[in-house]
């Protein structure tokens, strides 16, 4: 097997996230999209590094999941008190500022 | 395992563990993103991590492999089941369109962008792999941190502020200012007693009603609910448990059972049947 596949599988991943992103309405499950689609970024981060015999690819995997999990914190935050104030985790219910 | 690292052709059995476990995550993947109820989403994304974990490990990244479990599937899915959890499990996706043909053409474009993506790697030029092995040498933790405290210290750095920043702004969301003292127990019952208005305890949940759980509504004489029976918590958050019309549909299940019943003793043997009318 050629290494590549995992590039492939990156690509595949990341491209099931960003569907999932446009299709999906709950707020906390586009979230869990997202994070696919990090995953997605760090598979192929390491598949570069051992590509090119360097550790630079898994650093930047490696700030891609410190900068995840903060992102997680402050959106999960912001999900939940967006729930309180409207008692729905919908994302077409937040349409205050709609005509 | 470091000497096929460097190989431009994997094993065979790491092309083996990739076909098997890629199929895993990838249908994980898919569930996360078509399953109704967010938590199965989250235990869906859980084990799409977990395989990704399996799948750094292959390639030589130990460490990252070891974080991706302990951040990813240890903390992160957990920080979002237990969001999940204070949201509301019942809480499901509302399947109608805001925009009309929306999900056709999220799906379309979805599709368009993996193979483009996919095409795309198809397209490069990755014929040689280097393999980590000598990157790997000393240790691949030791490598990283040789990296991470010489080239990217700076980014670490930053990242410290960017995680202080984080753990700030997820209080500052979530915190709730009172605003004003709470009443204690005793002004509140000389509230009551000023107002004239339910001076006795307020009725309890579901005694008149068929259930006396704390979510359903007791039953005035009338047949009509009481709101006042349920918490108010309950109330505003829309909990209430209707259960007025259960009684009649085990009333209809009883009715059908019994004439199921009555049905096969209508087939019954004609002895049967003869014994029944003697004893009469």
């Amino acid at each position: 097997m050629n290494p590549v596949n995992y590039l492939y599988l990156a690509a595949l991943l990341f491209t099931i996230g960003a569907t999932g992103v446009l299709i999906r309405r709950n707020a906390i499950v586009v979230f869990m999209c997202i994070e696919l689609m990090l995953n997605a970024c760090n598979l192929a981060f390491v598949t570069f590094s051992r590509m090119h015999g360097n550790l630079d690819g898994q650093i930047i995997a490696f700030f891609t999941m410190v900068v995840a999990a903060a992102e997680v914190v402050v959106g999960l935050a912001i999900i939940v008190s967006l729930f309180r104030s409207r008692h729905s985790a919908s994302v077409d219910d937040a349409s205050l500022m709609k005509l | 395992m470091s000497v096929q690292l460097a190989a431009y052709s994997t094993s065979t059995g790491e092309a083996f563990q990739f076909w098997v476990l890629g199929t895993v995550a990838v249908i994980g993947a898919l569930c996360t993103v078509f399953m109704k109820k967010a938590v199965h989403s989250a235990l869906c994304l859980a084990g799409t991590m977990i395989i990704l974990a399996i799948f750094y490990l292959a390639n030589g990244a130990y460490f990252l492999g070891i974080v991706q479990i302990v951040v990813y599937t240890g903390a992160i899915m957990m920080l979002f089941l237990f969001v999940v959890m204070l949201v509301g499990v019942t809480a499901a996706d509302s399947l109608k369109e805001t925009i009309k043909g929306q999900r056709w053409l999220a799906l379309l474009s979805g599709l368009g962008f993996g193979v483009l993506l996919i095409a795309g790697i198809g397209h490069a030029s990755l014929t040689e792999f280097t393999g980590l092995t000598e990157a790997n040498a000393h240790g691949n933790v030791e490598g990283l941190a040789a990296l991470i405290f010489t080239k990217y210290v700076f980014a670490f750095e930053i990242t410290g502020a960017l995680l202080i920043t984080a753990a700030v702004g997820a209080m500052v969301l979530t915190h709730r200012e009172r605003t004003e003292r709470a009443l204690t127990q005793r002004e509140l019952s000389e509230r009551r007693v000023r107002e004239g208005k339910h001076v006795p305890p307020l009725p309890a949940p579901g005694v008149y009603a068929r259930h006396n759980a704390v979510d359903v509504q007791g039953l005035l004489p009338d047949g009509t609910p009481s709101e006042l029976t349920v918490s108010r918590t309950l109330r505003e958050r829309g909990q209430i448990r209707d259960v007025s019309a259960e009684a009649l549909n085990d009333l209809k299940a009883l009715e059908q059972r019994a004439e199921e019943r009555l049905e096969r003793a209508a087939i019954t043997p004609p002895h049967l049947k003869r014994t029944e009318e003697a004893s009469k």
